[in-house]
């Protein structure tokens, strides 16, 4: 592809943006592509109806009565894969294409082979019974394929959706920026308005502002269509106007330094303190148990981003020390705990249980710590499981009670005060606010301490580092320690607040969970962390706590799954990067874009000389 | 990591060393008291040594002990057959391709999906070899288009991304496998159909079940001809090659992206074979079924000196072995009550200790020569 158009001739030191090439021909496609990518579609489209995650998300309603979760994974499909057959990748020197008709008929096609599984899945079943391995082959999957007509009508209709949505996915390239924002902005009011709904109607009772929510959603859930339709115009409008202006905003503050950065930083803190301070007033139950989740897993994803985002030790077994702190503050508190019962006060059992746990962390660190990356990360994972598999043995249960677990743990206590336990969220989200405040200032302060720097340049190349002066293996023991301290406040505030502890709640999958969030909100970066514990533990839920979308409870680890991945593929840097981490991660393409640049100089400068080829990818 | 050791000679010691030099010791002393106790209970189990470690101390006999050995050897092969699935893709790739015991499950899913239809049409119980020469070459299919197109979608891409990042795509990958099990199958273990008696019951010679002799022989067969693969075709020495120095291999001529398709497949039919062998063994299958077996197959890898084909059996055998007898040589004199229950956090103790005592494995390793250098 790349020879056949000539390279842009270079004006000036940086490569030229090359004017647009005229509009492609709605015939003149790439087919290969195209095909291989309805075909991923298809596949992705079976997996997802065989999942039953349409069936059991039909419940959900998103629009009333047009839309429903269920109906929506399996829209989303040939839209996304009509809107990615158009894409064109950018290379320096060939000028992109104008979108057009082509990319509307690519589109097109492309969702129709993607709906066209659907429509082979629906004569698959009505013709074989494939109950036997796949739980889901059910008629109760074809009904809803179907939408209760004939068989040759779901084979139709999922063939016309599938080019319908392939074509308006297609389209949204032919948008200008302007337009695209309001229509984006557009869909993710309407989607997060019938999202958040639990969430909305729970503050709107708590602010006695029923009417304006009965108004909004539907009777049994959903947003109405009419006030649908209402509230898209109106974001439509608003972003319309807007012209971006939150993105200036934000690229302002960026760029301000010293004292006015500050004063910013500070004011922007202050806001949301107050409003997270504020907001558990008005809400019910149900929004309070959300937000102590989430704080609780922002409490443990900050401590994990401590030893894998900035010091980049992949630990696996996290879960350890959430199961260590729960399990001693359980023990040290608990009228009920089998063998040492000192019932202490909560304040001064964490102080202890801060001691046990960062002496868990040397001791599980100290032997791992010299080890290769990848050795370090199933060794953990090791560790993590045996101290699962002791508290659940009998060996131990005289201690800690094996698969019975300890119960009846009393709440936690603040100086004679409040008593926090889970009967009240609210109380128990105050706490972990509490406590993450404490954890962020710490993360925030140890980042641009000296020790934070030791922690980058040990994780960017452990031998440049050594060559420093850095003592990398006592660096890396305090981040693991540290790390390991803060997982210990969460579990020490959870043990408290489910008033139980189980083996079974420190499961391996939790590290995983806590390692997806990290990930996706980005790694080393504070905010990107909360962020991503507030959208994924919000939304998805934890391994055992629902979210919002309580539906999507069977789910959720799949979806947790296919995130990681996609995040690593596409943005390994996470939703919110840290500028440091994401230089580090792009290393290569920064490279070759100076080599590139290089190259246009030495053009620049042999004047006229043989133009060089754009270096083949 | 032998040169890390040595270099390290001059280096004062620190805190840490001296730590791990104390852990050392003590694995080494608690196993090594254990294995006295142990003994000394055979002896007689009235003797002051075993009463003082374990007071109602009943020692094994014979025939319970070699019981022990052999399904550890058994369960053993499987692991080594699993394990070089990481072996060959970490000296091709030098990364450890988490979701390999995933592939592995896939198998056993496979193997009691095709059993079951074989058994509901009557040729099951009629021709069990045939069915199960069937079922073996259904499920090595299986596992090595999944392995192929986990390395086509998951890890091509990533080629030459800092270290970690494939490391942490196979850990998304695995849980992705697992949890895609449970939506499409279900969550409930599924059984295998009932097979013969010659392979349930013991037989006259050693006392050894059928199905524990199969698993053997099929594990050596395989071996064999994998070693026979790698050792003496072209496709062998292309891999060889390319574990060795993947650029220098190109510049051979190999073509380094078919090279790594046909390790990441060879090690998806092992892993394949290796369910079904999970399958005859056990008999039944979950979704999680992937994860302790990899792992331990992981360790078998680092066991045997990552990177070597002999190895991987080799600490396969030693993983089997161990964690089948482990618990009552060594915790249960000491002891320790309701070991069998602690069998995997043996396991998991065995990896953490070689990579302690001897981290470069029995064998040593073969890695990449980035890695060396």
């Amino acid at each position: 592809m790349t020879a056949t158009v000539p390279p842009a001739t270079p004006t000036s030191g940086v490569p030229a943006e090359p004017a647009p090439a005229p509009t492609r021909g709605a015939l003149d496609q790439d087919w290969r592509r195209l095909v291989r990518m309805g075909a991923v579609g298809a596949v992705a489209q079976i997996f997802i109806a065989l999942s039953n995650m349409p069936v059991r998300l039909d419940e959900r309603v998103i629009v009333k009565p047009v839309l429903s979760l269920g109906y929506l994974t399996l829209l989303i499909v040939p839209f996304a894969a009509g809107h990615r057959v158009g894409h064109q990748i950018k290379r320096e020197g060939v000028p992109v294409h104008a979108a057009g008709a082509h990319e509307v008929a690519g589109g097109a096609a492309c969702g129709a082979l993607a709906g066209g599984g659907l429509s082979l899945l629906a004569v698959l079943l009505a013709n074989f019974d494939l109950r036997e391995p796949l739980v889901n082959w059910s008629p109760m999957l074809a009904e809803l394929l179907a939408f209760g007509n004939e068989t040759w009508f779901a084979v139709v209709v999922w063939l016309v959706i599938g080019t319908a949505c392939g074509a308006a996915g297609g389209a949204l390239r032919l948008l200008g920026p302007r337009t695209r924002r309001a229509v984006v902005t557009m869909a993710l009011a309407v989607g997060g308005a019938a999202v958040l709904e639990p969430l909305v109607v729970d503050l709107a009772e708590g602010m006695r502002l029923e009417a304006l929510t009965d108004r909004l959603y539907a009777r049994r859930g959903g947003v109405n269509w009419t006030s649908g339709l209402g509230l898209a115009a109106a974001s439509g409008i608003l972003a319309a106007l807007g012209r971006g202006r939150l993105q200036q905003a934000r690229a302002h503050i960026a760029e301000l330094e010293g004292a006015s950065r500050t004063r910013t930083n500070g004011l922007l803190i202050l806001a949301t303190a107050a409003v997270l301070v504020i907001l558990p007033l008005f809400a019910g139950k149900l929004t309070n148990e959300l937000l102590a989740n989430v704080g609780l897993f922002v409490l443990l994803a900050l401590g994990l981003n401590i030893v894998v985002g900035l010091a980049g030790i992949l630990d696996l077994g996290y879960v350890a020390f959430f199961a260590v702190g729960s399990y001693s503050a359980a023990v040290l508190t608990a009228a009920t705990s089998p063998r040492i019962n000192p019932e202490l006060p909560w304040l001064v059992a964490l102080i202890v249980v801060v001691v046990i746990t960062g002496l868990v962390g040397l001791f599980i660190g100290a032997p791992v710590i010299r080890m290769r990356g990848d050795y370090l990360a199933i060794v953990t994972l090791g560790f993590g499981e045996i101290i699962r598999l002791i508290f659940l043995s009998d060996w131990l249960s005289g201690w800690f009670g094996g698969s019975q677990g300890i119960t009846k743990i009393p709440g936690a206590g603040i100086f004679g005060l409040t008593d926090v336990a889970g009967t009240d969220p609210r109380r128990v989200f105050y706490l972990v606010l509490a406590f993450c405040a404490i954890a962020i200032y710490v993360s925030w302060r140890l980042e641009r301490s000296r020790l934070g720097r030791a922690w980058m340049a040990v994780r960017e190349d452990e031998t440049v580092a050594e060559a420093m002066g850095i003592n990398t293996v006592n660096v890396k023991l305090l981040a693991f320690v540290v790390g390991a301290v803060l997982g210990s406040f969460s579990g020490a505030i959870f043990s408290a607040k489910v008033g139980s502890v189980f083996p079974n709640s420190f499961l391996i999958l939790v590290s995983i969970v806590i390692l997806v969030v990290v990930i996706f909100g980005g790694m080393g970066n504070i905010v990107g962390v909360i962020a991503g514990s507030a959208v994924l533990i919000g939304v998805l839920g934890g391994p055992k706590q629902p979210g919002l979308l309580a539906e999507f409870s069977e789910f959720k680890l799949l979806i947790y799954g296919a995130l990681l991945i996609w995040m690593m593929l596409a943005r390994p840097e996470g939703l919110i990067p840290s500028v440091r981490r994401s230089r580090e991660l792009h290393q290569q393409e920064m490279a070759q874009d100076a080599w590139l640049k290089g190259q246009v100089e030495d053009d620049n400068h042999n004047d006229g000389g043989s133009p060089k080829a754009a270096p083949a990818t | 990591m032998i040169r890390r050791r040595r270099a390290r000679g001059g280096a004062p010691r620190t805190g840490v060393d001296w730590f791990l030099t104390f852990l050392r010791v003590a694995i080494l002393t608690v196993v090594a008291v254990g294995i006295l106790a142990f003994i000394a209970q055979e002896i007689d189990t009235d003797n002051p040594f075993a009463r003082w470690a374990n007071p109602d101390a009943t020692g094994l006999t014979g025939a319970q002990f070699r019981g022990l050995i052999i399904s550890g050897v058994a369960q053993g092969s499987m692991y080594g057959l699993i394990a070089l699935g990481y072996s060959m893709v970490y000296g091709v790739l030098g990364f450890i391709n988490f979701a390999h015991g995933e592939v592995f499950m896939v198998g056993a899913m496979t193997g009691m999906i095709t059993s079951n239809k074989l058994a509901d049409a009557g040729l099951w119980e009629s021709n069990f070899i045939g069915s199960l020469v069937f079922i073996v070459i259904v499920s090595m299919i299986v596992c090595t288009l999944v392995a192929v197109i986990m390395e086509r979608v998951a890890y091509r891409p990533l080629r030459g991304s800092p270290r970690l990042i494939p490391l942490i795509t196979s850990i998304g990958v695995s849980f992705f496998i697992q949890n895609a099990s449970i939506v499409l199958l279900g969550p409930a273990a599924k059984a295998y159909p009932d097979v013969p008696d010659w392979v349930k019951d013991k037989h006259t010679f050693l006392q050894i079940e059928g199905s524990r002799i199969l698993v053997v022989v099929v594990a050596a067969v395989s071996m064999g001809v994998l070693w026979y693969l790698v050792e003496h075709t072209k496709g062998g020495k292309a891999m060889r090659a390319v574990a060795e120095d993947a650029e220098i291999a190109a510049l051979m001529g190999i073509n380094v992206n078919r090279t790594i398709v046909k390790v990441f497949a060879v090690g998806g039919a092992m892993a394949g074979l290796a369910g079904i062998l999970w399958g005859i063994l056990f008999r039944s299958v979950i979704h999680s079924t992937g994860f302790l077996p990899g792992i331990k197959a992981f360790s078998a890898a680092v066991v045997g000196g990552i990177g070597h084909l002999g190895g991987a059996m080799a600490g396969g055998l030693s993983i089997g072995v161990a964690e089948s007898v482990g618990p009552l040589l060594i915790l249960e004199p000491l002891g320790v009550s309701g070991v069998s229950q602690l069998r995997d956090a043996v396991a998991f103790a065995v990896l953490i200790g070689v990579l302690l005592l001897r981290p470069a494995g029995i064998f040593g390793e073969r890695l990449p020569a980035e890695d060396r250098t």
